[in-house]
């Protein structure tokens, strides 16, 4: 049995949906360019007018918007309407310590809680189940977005925000929660902590798992559904476009359906801007075609991926893309945060040491870890263990500051960190090793 | 009154002393004393030597991260309960011992203790109030 959350959009005819996403377009391009002056000088410069776009096949003749452009526009820029209007923030850390802060009205937030609860029953879920969310309440878009989504589904809903692990346990176990919303990562820890407590997977009550925000591999997802008993599901989504939610699983499991109704969504050549065909591998861009707030036209995610369109039998019509296979700029994404090297090298410059680092992220138990190698500076120096320990940890707490997440910092001897061709190499994954690619 | 001490930062890996102990032996500078402290990630290598400015510029000429510090440095007479007396000053009169280490020479009946505390100027004031003998920086390249 399939079950929709909003089965007339989520089965809609593909002659249908670009019906409708054209439509669409052609009233968002209007929105934008007579409230965003901003977009209006970006689509000026380009010589395009509203009038131009007459359907989806015009898409490619507006600007792209890309993570520059929100920072230069910060904060108010990009918004599309009056602030009375707004009732909600939601934001990402950005490269230079300067947040990407994207803003809602009402049905925007109806919409993008609509897209999640569309997710949530894509899983087989109903308002009987239970749901968890142990994603971030707060700036971060996936604890409110998961638990709009878990409302309008109308599960008994379990706000439990990230961390304190004991207290997940607790509740999970009390309450009997049958749904877990939260970063792979997370969840494969909540699976090792509930071992090391005697609990085998048929102990709890969870059937399945929504996790997202993170770079995860299939052969995580196969541990974390055997150490869970669940079933576990991959769902996609960025703030600059709303949050989780843009992208989910259904019951096949290899792929997410985008919600085509709210967001269009391209495939282009990174380096050219030219849109691929359906099935090429490339940067994905959006476009969102109902948002009021902040309503961004191509805008680049620099995840590069693959859309298909293929029946699935779910019976979705809608797009189907990859899991991002990698990422055109060098943010990486460590304990589900974004994390841009520059950021690292702005905090070692204010604190006195020469931009001579390297950063090494590798996966332990599941878990990222983040160690960052800096050479050691005059001012740095002391004859005593205890004053440098001190000087990495207070680095280390600098650091952790400006990304959220804690490293462990490495004072190391000058002209230690290898250079190749003068150049230091800044950053070496070795999540990349073992097939997680961000 | 201090006397001056040589740190060098040197990363946990092979030939690190050989690179050290060769720009030393090539400027012709006597080492009196040494002690390293060690953490999972780096070193610390403490010298007291004979001609500390040379030292120095050898040492940065071969890219080694090297600083002065001023420490203390106290001459006992070479048998048992001397080093316990001067620890008993120290802590009658609440100077914390950041690190120490020793050494003796072959002519004199002394043994020499390289301190390193918060105020050097305090603790040799106390030291020399109790009676103990002050090494100078003098008496380094005569050893």
């Amino acid at each position: 049995m399939h079950r929709y959350y909003q089965k007339d959009a989520e089965t809609m005819p593909v002659e249908k949906i670009k019906e409708l996403q054209s439509k669409k377009l052609i009233k968002q391009v209007n929105h934008v360019y007579e409230n965003v002056p901003y977009y209006r000088s970006l689509m000026d410069k380009k010589g395009v007018k509203p009038q131009d776009i007459k359907s989806i096949d015009d898409l490619h003749k507006l600007p792209f918007l890309t993570k520059a452009d929100l920072r230069d526009a910060y904060p108010y820029g990009l918004l599309a309407t009056d602030l009375k209007n707004c009732v909600r923030i939601q934001s990402t850390s950005g490269t230079t310590g300067k947040r990407v802060v994207a803003f809602y009205t009402q049905n925007d937030i109806d919409l993008w809680e609509e897209c999640c609860a569309r997710a949530i029953v894509a899983t087989g879920s109903s308002n009987k189940d239970v749901c968890q969310v142990c994603y971030g309440y707060g700036l971060f878009t996936g604890g409110f977005g998961l638990n709009g989504g878990s409302h309008k589904v109308g599960c008994l809903t379990l706000p439990m925000s990230s961390g304190n692990t004991e207290r997940q346990i607790q509740f999970m176990m009390d309450l009997g929660a049958t749904i877990l919303c939260c970063t792979p990562s997370y969840a494969a820890y909540i699976g090792e902590s509930l071992k090391e407590r005697g609990y085998k997977p048929e102990d709890n009550k969870l059937k399945v798992g929504i996790f997202g925000a993170e770079p995860w591999t299939e052969e995580m997802r196969r541990d974390i559904e055997k150490s869970l008993g669940i079933k576990a599901y991959d769902i996609y989504g960025l703030t600059e476009t709303s949050g989780p939610g843009v992208a989910f699983e259904c019951e096949e499991q290899n792929g997410m359906h985008i919600n085509e109704d709210h967001f269009l969504a391209e495939i282009i050549d990174p380096d050219t801007g030219e849109v691929l065909p359906e099935g090429s591998r490339g940067e994905l861009v959006f476009t969102s075609l109902d948002k009021e707030a902040f309503p961004l036209l191509r805008y680049r995610t620099r995840d590069i991926c693959v859309l298909t369109r293929e029946n699935c039998s779910c019976g979705r019509t809608f797009i189907k893309m990859t899991k991002p296979m990698g990422r055109t700029d060098d943010m990486m994404i460590i304990r589900g945060v974004n994390v841009f090297p520059s950021q690292i090298e702005a905090v070692l410059l204010n604190c006195g040491y020469a931009p001579n680092y390297q950063i090494v992220v590798d996966r332990f138990n599941n878990s990222d870890t983040l160690d960052v190698y800096v050479e050691m500076s005059p001012e740095n120096f002391s004859d005593t263990v205890k004053e440098i320990s001190k000087k990495e940890k207070l680095l280390a707490s600098e650091i952790r500051t400006m990304l959220g997440i804690s490293p462990v910092v490495h004072l190391v001897a000058p002209k230690s960190i290898e250079r190749s061709e003068g150049k230091a190499k800044r950053v070496i994954d070795k999540r990349r090793s073992i097939g997680i690619t961000t | 009154m201090a006397i001056k001490q040589l740190s060098i930062f040197i990363e946990n890996k092979e030939g690190t002393l050989v690179t050290i102990t060769d720009a030393l032996a090539k400027a012709e500078v006597d080492i009196r004393a040494m002690s390293v402290a060690d953490t999972q990630d780096f070193g610390i290598l403490r010298l007291i030597v004979t001609d500390i400015d040379k030292a120095k510029a050898a040492l940065e000429e071969n890219n080694c991260f090297v600083s002065i510090t001023n420490v203390v440095g106290v001459a006992i007479s070479d048998q048992p309960g001397s080093l316990a007396k001067v620890a008993r000053i120290l802590k009658e009169n609440d100077i914390n011992i950041e690190y120490m280490y020793a050494f003796i020479t072959v002519s004199k009946k002394y043994a020499y203790v390289v301190l390193r505390v918060e105020d050097n100027a305090a603790a040799e004031k106390i030291l020399t109030d109790n009676g103990i003998e002050l090494v100078k920086e003098s008496d380094i390249s005569e050893m």
